[in-house]
């Protein structure tokens, strides 16, 4: 079911030769499902982010592609070639780990050098490329440092470079930000954003921060209990999301359960239990015949009014909570059949809404996304 | 000053008597007197004489001998044994772990019956390395036992990490996980050592004719009442152990507080 997810899927923006690609890759650990049938290609010199939950799969699947675990079924293939015999330490792979795993019985240098010495390169061309990369990570003066001398941003950059100094095919980084403070976690997103751009190399980096992905990735695979949901541009993920599951998760949004009832000449009519009528822009893949469906609005696009306004879609309630969040005000709007509606308003030095009062809370009908509730609907469906 | 409460004078009781015995006995290794009841004075002289006897230090030399080689040995398969529960799955592991640190608990008169018994049905002849043999076995459930400690506390990628940047995995073990776990094979070595070097039992049931540990040769000498120059040997014994397995302790207590600052 999935699959047909993912073979709809647009040319990705770096359109080349594969370097990683999962053929029906399956893997169990005693009995215990988790990873569920992966079909996935990477392209040459992509940012491609595997994003989800935790134990949803996504470090797994990092890990099979590194060679740490053997798939229970399927293949890894590494630039064409099959790595189902090749071990990690013969794989043109380097991986950043979440808690950096460095060696810390070895000077900042040694740590770095560690590859290239075990590929016995020369002296005078591992001091060299030790130096190269120790300046791409800008930690020149570190170089004679331990590693628990270090803090935690320079660890990260020390894991770095120790993994990129073999210039390896792909870099693996599995949550290499996850530990740091949101200050220092911004700057090194940058930092990797660069040295992604000046290296060229495939990046391949797992997270469950979803505006990591979204800022840094050329494409994104959102993963939800071992499997695929939806592969696509942060664009795609954000804007044009294929299951309620990617919908919920990339951000914040709204989710309605309804029945489509049918269609009023360019609109769908979709009824929830409760009664509220909701109108959504007609779709030439959306079949207008009768079935569950599950509507999506993101806060944002709902606005709110004290009069009757004109739009498709318009409901009365009553304010539930305001929350002063600097940029943006959210608030809670309490609809009259019951549902209570999540609302983002931008700071434009309004006064705050108070509590309990009656609004009227709107959104045209091409700001919906209507999802299949048991399938997910092909990538190309949608609004435009 | 604090008021004395009755808390710290149960503290007091309870050193005095686990200790004051051996301040009595370092006392009189000093004593100048060839009896222990009375005191003439401060002298070297039962060290002197401990230092001259040949017997004790042969006995000396048979218990170093013992000790270095069952540690040596113990070393490689205790650690192999560690990291090798800590990293495989595999049947009967739980089980298996539990066998592997049972010499922890059986009584040690129980492993010397045992090794006894076994060598005899065996036919093998006790000898030097029948005593090794036997303190293998509790020097090898010592240091497994102090190095997993030490591993779990380990990183478990570190030796992905070595095997990601090309390392094979005996280069992984030799170049990152030995040199990490070498702080918790120290502080095991020392430990199973001084309890090597201390054995009395084990080795009483377990030596062949000509080995004479230090712990029998002491004891076959008590039997005939305590002379002074026994006392000498005990503090310079008691001394050794005591820098020993501080020593252990210092090391393994560094090598932890490192781990929890960069934790």
């Amino acid at each position: 079911m999935a699959q047909t997810v993912y073979s709809t899927t647009p040319a990705p923006a770096t359109e080349g030769s594969v370097d990683v690609e999962l053929r029906g890759v399956v893997k169990h650990f005693d009995d215990e499902p988790a990873v569920q049938g992966l079909d996935l290609r990477i392209y040459q010199g992509e940012f491609f982010s595997i994003l989800g939950p935790s134990g949803c799969g996504k470090t797994t699947t990092l890990r099979l592609i590194a060679g740490f675990e053997t798939p229970t079924e399927g293949e890894v293939l590494i630039q064409g070639v099959n790595m189902g015999r090749i071990p990690a330490h013969r794989r043109p792979v380097n991986t950043v780990f979440q808690s950096y795993a460095l060696f810390d019985h070895m000077t900042v240098r040694d740590n770095i050098a560690f590859g290239l010495k075990i590929k016995r390169l020369p002296a005078n061309q591992v001091r060299e490329r030790v130096l190269d990369a120790l300046r791409l990570v800008r930690m020149e003066g570190f170089a004679d440092r331990m590693p628990n001398q270090l803090s935690g941003g320079q660890k990260q950059r020390v894991a770095l470079a120790r993994a990129l100094v073999n210039r390896p095919a792909v870099m693996l980084l599995d949550e290499p930000l996850g530990a740091l403070d949101l200050k220092l976690r911004k700057q090194m997103q940058v930092e990797l954003s660069t040295l992604h751009r000046q290296l060229g190399i495939t990046f391949i980096l797992v997270t469950h921060d979803q505006e990591e992905a979204l800022s840094l990735s050329d494409r994104i695979a959102v993963m939800n209990a071992g499997r695929i949901d939806q592969i696509g541009t942060p664009s795609d993920i954000y804007d044009r999301p294929t299951t309620p599951f990617v919908a919920d998760f990339i951000g914040d949004t709204n989710l309605l359960h309804g029945h489509l009832e049918g269609s009023d000449g360019t609109v769908l009519r979709v009824v929830t239990p409760s009664g509220l009528k909701v109108l959504v822009q007609q779709h030439p893949e959306i079949p207008p015949e009768p079935h569950p469906v599950v509507v999506s609005v993101r806060p944002e696009k709902i606005r709110l009014s004290a009069d009757f306004p004109t739009a498709d879609n318009c409901y009365h309630g009553q304010i539930s909570h305001v929350m002063y969040l600097g940029t943006h005000i959210h608030c809670g709007v309490r609809l009259s059949s019951g549902e209570t509606l999540t609302v983002l308003l931008a700071n434009r030095g309004q006064a705050l809404p108070d509590l309990d009062t009656p609004m009227y809370a709107y959104w045209a009908a091409e700001d919906v996304r209507l999802l299949s509730a048991e399938l997910p609907l092909p990538v190309s469906a949608g609004n435009p | 000053m604090p008021q004395p409460t009755w808390q710290s004078l149960f503290t007091a009781v309870m050193y005095g008597f686990m200790y004051f015995p051996i301040i009595v006995l370092a006392v009189y290794s000093f004593n100048g007197s060839r009896y222990s009841t009375n005191w003439e004075g401060f002298s070297l002289q039962w060290y002197r004489a401990l230092f001259q006897d040949r017997r004790i230090f042969l006995a000396l030399m048979d218990s170093l001998t013992i000790a270095s080689v069952a540690v040596a040995i113990s070393a490689v398969l205790g650690t192999l044994m560690a990291v090798g529960l800590a990293k495989y799955r595999f049947w009967g592991k739980g089980i298996y772990r539990g066998v592997s640190y049972l010499p922890l608990i059986i009584p040690d008169i129980a492993i010397a019956v045992a090794t006894l018994v076994f060598l005899t049905s065996v036919a093998i002849p006790l000898s030097l390395w029948t005593i090794i043999a036997a303190h293998m076995v509790f020097c090898l459930a010592y240091i497994a036992v102090v190095v997993s400690s030490r591993l779990q506390n380990l990183d478990p990628n570190l030796e992905e990490a070595a095997l990601d940047l090309g390392a094979t995995p005996f280069q992984a073990m030799m170049q990152v996980l030995i040199p990490q776990l070498a702080p918790g094979i120290l502080a095991g070595c020392l430990l199973a050592f001084v309890l090597s070097m201390d054995d009395l039992l084990i080795s009483s049931f377990t030596a062949g004719g000509g080995v004479n540990p230090l712990p029998l040769e002491i004891f076959s000498r008590v039997r005939t009442g305590v002379k002074p120059d026994i006392n000498a040997l005990s503090v310079v014994l008691i001394t050794g152990s005591a820098l020993l397995s501080g020593l252990a302790e210092y090391i393994r207590y560094r090598s932890d507080r490192r781990q929890r600052q960069q934790a």
